[in-house]
């Protein structure tokens, strides 16, 4: 019970942060969004060039740095890797190309269903969907196979680069990127991003908070842990943005979202889907990145390489809805989930069953 | 009692590792785990199962015993 109460506590504390970063500044219904951030720090460092959505959003170097401290205050922080990295890469690009369809990681979907974003409800439908056949594969067996200790310093690399990411936002050197309209434009202030980030990756450190891991843990062990977190977010956001007058209701209109009910479907599908494959949400991977867990930090490089190339190949939707090449992606991100799921489960490999761990 | 190694996979597999040993093995199973997250998972698991835990530190790593 005590268990609970703590991610109660963390998710009420995120949800009331995410509606006080919009009060600050930040795009409505995305005080966090994972996805939106790492596709924001790419058009920042120009690996993209859409305009508007060009920003190295403190928030996402806080949630990594607020991982690092607090592990390595437990003592929990340790440098591993080695488990399939370049497929958790791709799947990091897929993930994002879900996520950039719909407009919003699961985090951002629970916060734009607080609020009032009817739209989010046909990817809260489409995210169960996918988790529901990532489950299936994992009865079936799918792993990615272990991974191991390594160099210490390994996983002291990307904490750092983070602390190198907050000087470069601070200072603002003219090589990077700043949106001048659009979301990448709407920002809190850096230092109160920056804030939030760090008490949200110490909460999310201490919880294991995983937005895809309530619905799978519900399905596979019937362990509620996790989706009690999922709806204290929802709940206390929704609470916040009553109190600020920001809930709006409805299905049109509603910012940085389109309309599609089926592609906000299929989009979060991708997410739900990838993410079961992963192990973990967008935020779970950077919390995981933050404790030195290169696997993750693999993965949140294919999330930042993908946003580049969503945005470079016209993937991304906007409000106008999804594009035609954003629809093509989606294919071919279903084919390859599908495909990595299936060679990846024992029990479709033929004549390799095995014990896996079984001594 | 069958001993099954979880370390280095990564979430949910230590569950569900425990969870397919137990279905073949009732009496109780003993697995080692070697991280705090997959510590917490098995045991939240075993115990909503209704199994007793007890669990030994080792160099590195935890061994968690499952008995009824």
């Amino acid at each position: 019970m005590k268990e609970k109460k703590e991610i109660i506590i963390a998710g009420g504390v995120i949800g009331i942060l995410s509606v006080l970063l919009v009060y600050f500044g930040n795009p409505a219904n995305m005080g966090f969004c994972i996805a939106c951030f790492i596709r924001d720090i790419a058009g920042g460092l120009g690996l993209h060039r859409a305009p508007v959505v060009q920003y190295i959003r403190p928030e996402i170097m806080g949630l990594v740095l607020g991982a690092f401290f607090i592990s390595l205050k437990n003592k929990e922080f340790e440098s591993r890797g080695g488990s399939s990295p370049f497929i958790r890469f791709v799947l990091g690009i897929v993930v994002m190309v879900g996520a950039l369809i719909f407009l919003g990681c699961p985090l951002r979907m629970v916060l734009r269903l607080a609020g009032g974003d009817l739209n989010s409800i046909a990817g809260l439908v489409g995210f169960g969907f996918g988790i529901f056949i990532g489950v299936y594969f994992l009865n079936n067996g799918f792993n990615l196979k272990r991974n191991y200790k390594i160099v210490k310093t390994e996983g002291y690399v990307f904490p750092v680069i983070n602390i190198g990411l907050i000087v470069l936002v601070a200072a603002a050197p003219s090589f990077i990127f700043f949106s001048e309209s659009g979301p990448g434009a709407a920002k809190a202030p850096i230092l109160i991003s920056l804030a939030a980030g760090l008490i949200v990756g110490v909460l999310a450190q201490k919880t294991r908070l995983c937005m895809v891991g309530g619905t799978r843990d519900m399905i596979l062990f019937k362990d509620t842990y996790l989706l009690v977190g999922f709806i204290a977010i929802i709940i206390f956001a929704f609470i916040a943005n009553i109190g600020f007058g920001f809930f709006k209701l409805g299905l049109e209109n509603q910012p940085v979202a389109h309309t599609d009910g089926l592609w906000n479907f299929l989009g979060m599908a991708i997410v739900g889907w990838g993410s079961v494959l992963l192990g973990g949400c967008p935020l779970r991977q950077l919390i995981l990145s933050g404790e030195g867990n290169t696997d993750s930090v693999v993965t949140v490089m294919g999330m930042l390489v993908g946003a580049g190339i969503i945005h470079n190949f016209g993937l991304a939707s906007s409000a106008e809805g999804v594009t035609q090449n954003g629809k093509i992606a989606a294919i071919i991100c279903f084919v390859f989930l599908g495909i990595i799921s299936y060679v990846n489960s024992e029990s479709f490999a033929k004549g390799k069953i095995t014990e896996k761990g079984m001594i | 009692m069958v001993r099954i190694d979880t370390c280095g996979m990564s979430c949910p597999q230590p569950v569900l590792m425990t969870k397919k040993a137990l279905d073949k093995n009732t009496g109780g199973v003993e697995i080692i785990v070697d991280n705090q997250v997959a510590k917490g998972n098995v045991e939240r698991f075993l115990k909503n199962s209704g199994y007793k835990v007890s669990v030994e530190e080792q160099e590195e790593v935890f061994l968690i015993i499952a008995e009824r």
